[in-house]
């Protein structure tokens, strides 16, 4: 069902590849891929975000030309978004179907919680489909296809984790995706309302979750995923730029269609 | 982010005019709690229709942008009526149970940061901090006195704060830096808000337009005005979603913003002078 690329599975091999290589990373510009690792995506106790890339060998490369390109410019950004959108709302679609979620009892709020995230996570999906397809019906992501296989989706430990990882990785592209949209362009101040509209969503997920894993406690905003500015202390989200983004999301293994992110935005 | 470089940034617009702009901040505030006392239901004034239009399209309309000074002195207002509104929470006897403080304690270190990074930013351009008054002036809230009241007003001023950066964005979209960070202060206040409202036995998203459908009483109307919006990016979304939670899910998939002037009418009533 899901057609993934055994290749990659195999090689354990993330399949988007990040080459935002302009001046930001020019002292890389030797290194045909970077692969950047981000600590936060390390959930304690699992290994399975922790594997890097340095298989850089590229005999089983397909051939570029048939692999999808995000983009450029603020329809680059919009298909960056729909990427991580896709990959939420279908990481929660199997959430709800796994037998973590079918055991709550009908009516509980963790129950309702989680079910509430995937309505949203589909509603975000579906808005980008909408909005990217009305603007450039040509050069939208194509459906991205995900293999969860290393979630255990009977477990509320790996469920919840997870979920968290993902909402707080949302939360950080967001933040670093705002001073990437061009707002002079057509709807680019639209663009950037609607990336504030659904980064304050994706924040409020992730604090449920960090509270569902340890109720009580402060990790709802945890000093471990927040950064310090100005020496005012760990009181602020990340902001992180898609490379970071998208070589962390790579690195889970969860998305298996292969694609790239050479031409977004640098700043 | 360097704070020097947010102070080079400033500079180039009318910090020259230090003095007049602080005056011109607090009599901002100072008009918008008068007009609010007359009205007598002061959170209802932001609720009417017309209003609750103009916040769901207030950045695009973008009618008028305030300077990033004028932005960031909002900003650093609404960081002291937060901080100040925790402190004296953590500080009262008996207010806060035990099992509670470990959220506030960090909420507070949060607010208290936030203070400091929008003072240090402005620099002389700061406003000085704004005598508050909790129990709302006319409202005569018992603030201090009932945990319920407290955590009411918390979800309040945070769902507050999350609509007020939102409404900024426009307004920093010209200086990446300053952009980047009213970002990153604006997700960790929607953390608060989740945070305080599941507390409160609420969903930690906004549901809804009305302070009733966010389990608050309808005098605080003018904080979820515009919330109930289901139109994004000029497509209508209320009817695509039956199957996943239909326009409430649509609602609260993504927040509105609050323009300046609707915010100050909302902090106002807690702001003496």
């Amino acid at each position: 069902m899901f057609g993934y690329n055994l290749e990659n599975l195999i090689m354990k091999k993330p399949v988007i590849k990040v080459e935002v290589s302009t001046e930001a990373h020019s002292k890389n510009s030797n290194s045909r891929r970077q692969f950047l690792k981000m600590g936060s995506l390390a959930i304690a106790g699992s290994s399975l975000f922790l594997y890097g890339c340095n298989n850089d060998d590229d005999s089983m490369d397909p051939d570029p030309g048939m692999v999808f390109d995000l983009g450029s410019g603020n329809l680059g950004i919009l298909n960056y978004a729909y990427a991580l959108e896709q990959l939420e709302a279908a990481f929660y679609t199997k959430v709800v179907e796994g037998s973590y979620y079918k055991g709550l009892a009908d009516g509980s709020d963790e129950k309702i919680l989680i079910e509430d995230v995937w309505y949203h996570e589909i509603i975000h999906r579906e808005f980008f489909k909408t909005a990217i397809t009305a603007v450039a019906p040509n050069d939208i992501t194509p459906d991205l296809e995900f293999d969860f296989g290393t979630v255990d989706f009977s477990s509320r430990a790996s469920v919840l984790g997870t979920s968290l990882v993902l909402e707080d990785t949302g939360v950080a592209a967001y933040n670093g995706a705002g001073q990437l949209i061009d707002v002079t362009a057509p709807m680019g101040g639209t663009y950037l309302l609607l990336a504030g509209k659904i980064v304050s969503v994706e924040a409020r997920h992730a604090s449920a979750f960090a509270d569902l894993i340890n109720p009580g406690s402060a990790d709802f905003a945890r000093d471990s995923i927040l950064v310090d500015l100005g020496g005012t202390g760990k009181s602020y989200d990340r902001a992180l730029p898609p490379s970071e983004i998208l070589a962390a999301v790579g690195a889970t293994g969860f998305v298996t269609t292969e694609f790239t992110a050479n031409n977004l935005p640098a700043s | 982010m360097n704070l020097l470089k947010i102070l080079d940034n400033l500079s180039n617009e009318e910090l020259l005019n230090t003095k007049s702009s602080r005056r011109g901040s607090i009599s901002q505030f100072t008009n918008a709690s008068k007009s609010v006392a007359l009205a007598s239901i002061p959170f209802a004034l932001a609720a009417t229709s017309g209003k609750a239009k103009a916040a769901t399209a207030s950045m695009s309309a973008a009618a008028f942008q305030a300077t990033p000074t004028e932005v960031l002195n909002f900003a650093l207002t609404l960081e002291y009526l937060e901080r100040n509104f925790y402190q004296i929470g953590m500080d009262t006897d008996g207010l806060i149970p035990q099992a509670d403080r470990a959220v506030f304690a960090q909420i507070l270190k949060h607010e208290t940061s936030h203070v400091a990074f929008f003072a240090a930013a402005l620099g002389d351009a700061a406003i000085s901090e704004p005598t508050f008054d909790f129990s709302g002036k006319g409202l005569m809230l018992d603030t201090f006195e009932n945990y319920a009241t407290f955590m009411a007003l918390s979800q309040g001023f945070e769902d507050t704060g999350v609509r007020a950066f939102k409404g900024q964005a426009g307004a920093l979209a010209n200086d990446n830096d300053l952009l980047t960070f009213a970002l990153q202060v604006h997700s960790v206040e929607a953390r608060h808000a989740s945070q305080v409202r599941r507390m409160r036995g609420q969903k930690g998203w906004v549901t809804g337009g009305t302070a009733t459908s966010n389990g608050l009483p309808a005098v605080f109307d003018g904080i979820y005005a515009g919330e109930g919006n289901t139109v994004q990016g000029g497509v209508e979304l209320a009817g695509l979603f039956g199957s996943f939670g239909g326009p409430d899910a649509v609602q609260e998939a993504f927040d509105e913003p609050l323009t300046m002037a609707e915010v100050n009418a909302i902090a106002g009533n807690f702001i003496v002078s």
